[in-house]
């Protein structure tokens, strides 16, 4: 498969990837590397990973970063609860020492998070590890030993060894710096807003019942607003929010009804300085320059 | 049309020129290992490396690590391997490239020098008007300055640095402000047993998992408002500075010029390349040594950014002389507005440290009741001084 063949593929499915993003992803396939994708909200990192399990025709498991994220959430955790029910339960048996030890620490009561599920799947899913920059570096570092060698060790089970390679897909909203070691590991795509015509094509993938003409209206007023100084830029998926709320009241041309076009903007503007920004002449301008 | 580059026949092959080319990579300043060299040729067998676009989108996935490296790529990539067909005499690197200590700068390593960037656009303008020499009398004036002033040519990047160290000072006297409550934590100092017990529920009452707590830093944060009017202009080279290092010492704090307009220079001086940002701070700073309308500006601040930005862990710091051409009784009101939202408010007036000054100019007068601390700063020494009056406060 070239990448072209996964450009088409990914079209298939309704995602319309940049040639640079199609490259990098189809290497992370064929070099087994994770690909890290950096972009504004909004551009498409997330959606990338459920197109290519869909694609793939594999799981996607998704582990979504925060603050205070720690191993006991993304990789692996003991079942206290069985524990101790299955030490009681030995006691009453008058079950003791080892074997009850051994039976409690065996692989029946570890909970699988989704790195360790991840790593113990027959086929390959896609690991999607979202906006990692919100997680601690502590966990960074578990991470670095797991996207190098696909192996966890649990110090009372041993290491347990990847049966097959996730595809693992990372992003990040750039709040913060990773680290160069995680970025070394990686290959690399930062992810720009959509140009006109990707966007177009976007929007005719996603809502092909918009009008050709209705189509590029919207996709050139989106274009116009990002260029305006705007606190949250809209991204792909406020533009086809727009786009089907447009659809929704029925309207077929943007300039035709100011009053209607500011209502709707509350699907494209998410602050209220930013609303307050575009008043209702300046919608009106804007949707004129985009017909 | 063939812009791609012959190489010598002599050389020893296509391995050869990636690791020329990461090489290369590595001169201007991008971090990479030997095992990049390796993984580019696997990811250049991967596609179709005939096609320069192709093994271009290839070796940009491979060879950068973030926004600004990914940027750079495609200048990069056409200087080595896009030559107009030129052809390249060498591919190894020279030895005595002194490469490693411009590894972590990537302005220099760019070749776009600090001195050679300002000055070629800027028109030569110093020795503007109001250039005080202090026997004069200063007075403000409503007149917005029309002519730009590059401010690129009056900071250099030591002073920031230089400034950096005063803001970071500055901040860390004021930092030390913990709660006296315990929150929930990972590393805390103590246990917090509500949490642990309610925990221990879930494994039958054993508390399996100890939770601890601690005092969470209550930072307050800083904000800077520095006024740029033409009275000022003598003292804007330190408080610019002073504010670039600031942004740059602490995440969390916000910038404003004033002068006849209030603008919000915090992202323009989170700008990672210095020069830049100030470049970008001389644009939004038009009018700059113009008049100054201080009532009006802080009026602004507070009925606009005050309220999404300061609370009563701010500190509010503004730098100006107080030579208003509007109402004085505007600063008063202004001041009175920020009051109430909790915040310190500290005037830095580089003034005060002359011989007999007293606040008698309209402006000042009316703001002194609403000060916290009105301190003299006129140089970055002045500034570094004020570490024990703010740990006061």
């Amino acid at each position: 498969m070239t990448w072209t063949d996964l450009k088409s593929a990914l079209a298939g499915e309704g995602y319309v990837a940049s040639d640079d993003l199609a490259v990098a992803l189809q290497l992370a396939l064929s070099l087994g590397r994770p690909l890290l994708l950096e972009g504004a909200a909004g551009v498409g990192k997330t959606e990338i990973a459920r197109t290519l399990s869909v694609v793939k025709d594999t799981k996607l498991l998704r582990l979504q970063c925060y603050e205070g994220l720690d191993a006991a959430q993304a990789i692996y955790e003991w079942n206290y609860q069985r524990q101790l029910l299955s030490i009681r339960a030995a006691a009453e048996d008058g079950e003791t020492g080892k074997a009850v030890e051994d039976r409690i620490f065996s692989r029946d009561f570890l909970l699988e998070r989704p790195l360790l599920a991840a790593i113990t799947q027959d086929v390959a899913p896609v690991l999607l590890i979202d906006e990692i920059d919100r997680a601690d570096e502590e966990f960074e570092a578990y991470l670095l030993e797991i996207l190098s060698d696909f192996q966890i060790s649990i110090p009372e089970l041993g290491t347990i060894k990847a049966t097959t390679r996730p595809i693992v897909i990372l992003t990040s909203n750039g709040t913060r710096d990773l680290s160069d070691a995680l970025r070394r590991r990686c290959l690399y795509t930062y992810v720009e807003y959509p140009d006109r015509a990707t966007e177009l094509a976007i929007l005719k993938a996603r809502c092909p019942e918009v009008e050709a003409r209705l189509g590029e209206q919207i996709v050139g007023f989106v274009q116009k607003l990002r260029e305006e100084e705007l606190e949250k830029t809209p991204g792909i998926a406020e533009m086809l929010d727009f786009a089907a709320a447009l659809m929704g009241l029925g309207i077929a041309d943007l300039t035709e009804n100011p009053a209607v076009l500011q209502a709707t903007l509350t699907t494209l503007l998410k602050t209220q300085s930013d609303q307050a920004q575009i008043t209702i002449e300046i919608a009106g301008r804007i949707a004129g320059k985009a017909a | 049309m063939s812009r791609v580059t012959k190489f010598a026949g002599r050389d020893p092959g296509p391995a050869a020129r990636v690791a020329g080319f990461i090489a290369h990579l590595r001169e201007n300043g991008l971090r990479l290992g030997v095992a990049e060299a390796d993984l580019a040729l696997a990811a250049l067998s991967e596609v179709d490396a005939i096609r320069p676009d192709d093994s271009r989108r290839a070796l940009r996935a491979v060879c950068t690590g973030c926004r600004e490296e990914s940027e750079r790529f495609d200048d990069l990539f056409n200087s080595y391997w896009m030559d107009m067909g030129r052809v390249k005499p060498k591919i190894a690197p020279t030895e005595s490239s002194p490469t490693s200590d411009n590894v972590h700068s990537s302005r220099d390593a760019k070749g776009e020098d600090v001195g050679a960037s300002g000055s070629s656009t800027a028109p030569d303008d110093q020795g503007g008007e109001a250039d005080s020499d202090g026997t004069g009398k200063l007075i403000a004036t409503d007149q917005p300055n029309l002519a730009q002033k590059d401010l690129r040519e009056m900071i250099r990047p030591e002073e920031i640095a230089q400034a950096e160290e005063v803001a970071r000072r500055l901040g860390a006297a004021l930092r030390d402000k913990r709660s006296r409550r315990r929150i929930a934590a990972r590393k805390g100092d103590r246990l917090h047993f509500r949490k642990t017990i309610r925990q221990s529920l879930a494994t039958g009452g054993e508390p399996l998992r100890l939770l601890r707590k601690k005092r969470p830093d209550r930072t307050p944060k800083m904000v800077a408002l520095c006024d740029v009017s033409g009275s000022m202009s003598v003292y804007a080279q330190v408080f610019l500075s002073f504010l670039a290092g600031l942004m740059r010492a602490d995440t969390a704090a916000d910038a404003y010029l004033f002068h006849t307009r209030l603008v919000r220079i915090t992202e323009a001086l989170r700008d990672k390349n210095t020069m830049r940002s100030i470049g970008r701070m001389s644009l939004m700073a038009d009018g700059f040594g113009g008049g100054s309308k201080i009532g009006q500006s802080l009026m602004r601040f507070a009925d606009t950014y005050a309220k999404r930005f300061v609370d009563g862990r701010s500190v509010v710091l503004i730098l100006s002389d107080g030579y208003d051409t509007e109402d004085p009784a505007m600063i008063a009101d202004a001041l009175a507005k920020l009051k109430k939202r909790g915040c310190k408010v500290i005037w830095m007036n580089p003034l005060k440290g002359w011989k007999d000054y007293a606040p008698v100019a309209d402006g000042m007068a009316a703001a002194l009741p609403h000060l916290d601390l009105f301190a003299a700063a006129s140089t970055l020494g002045d500034l570094a001084a004020l570490e024990a009056e703010l740990a006061a406060l």
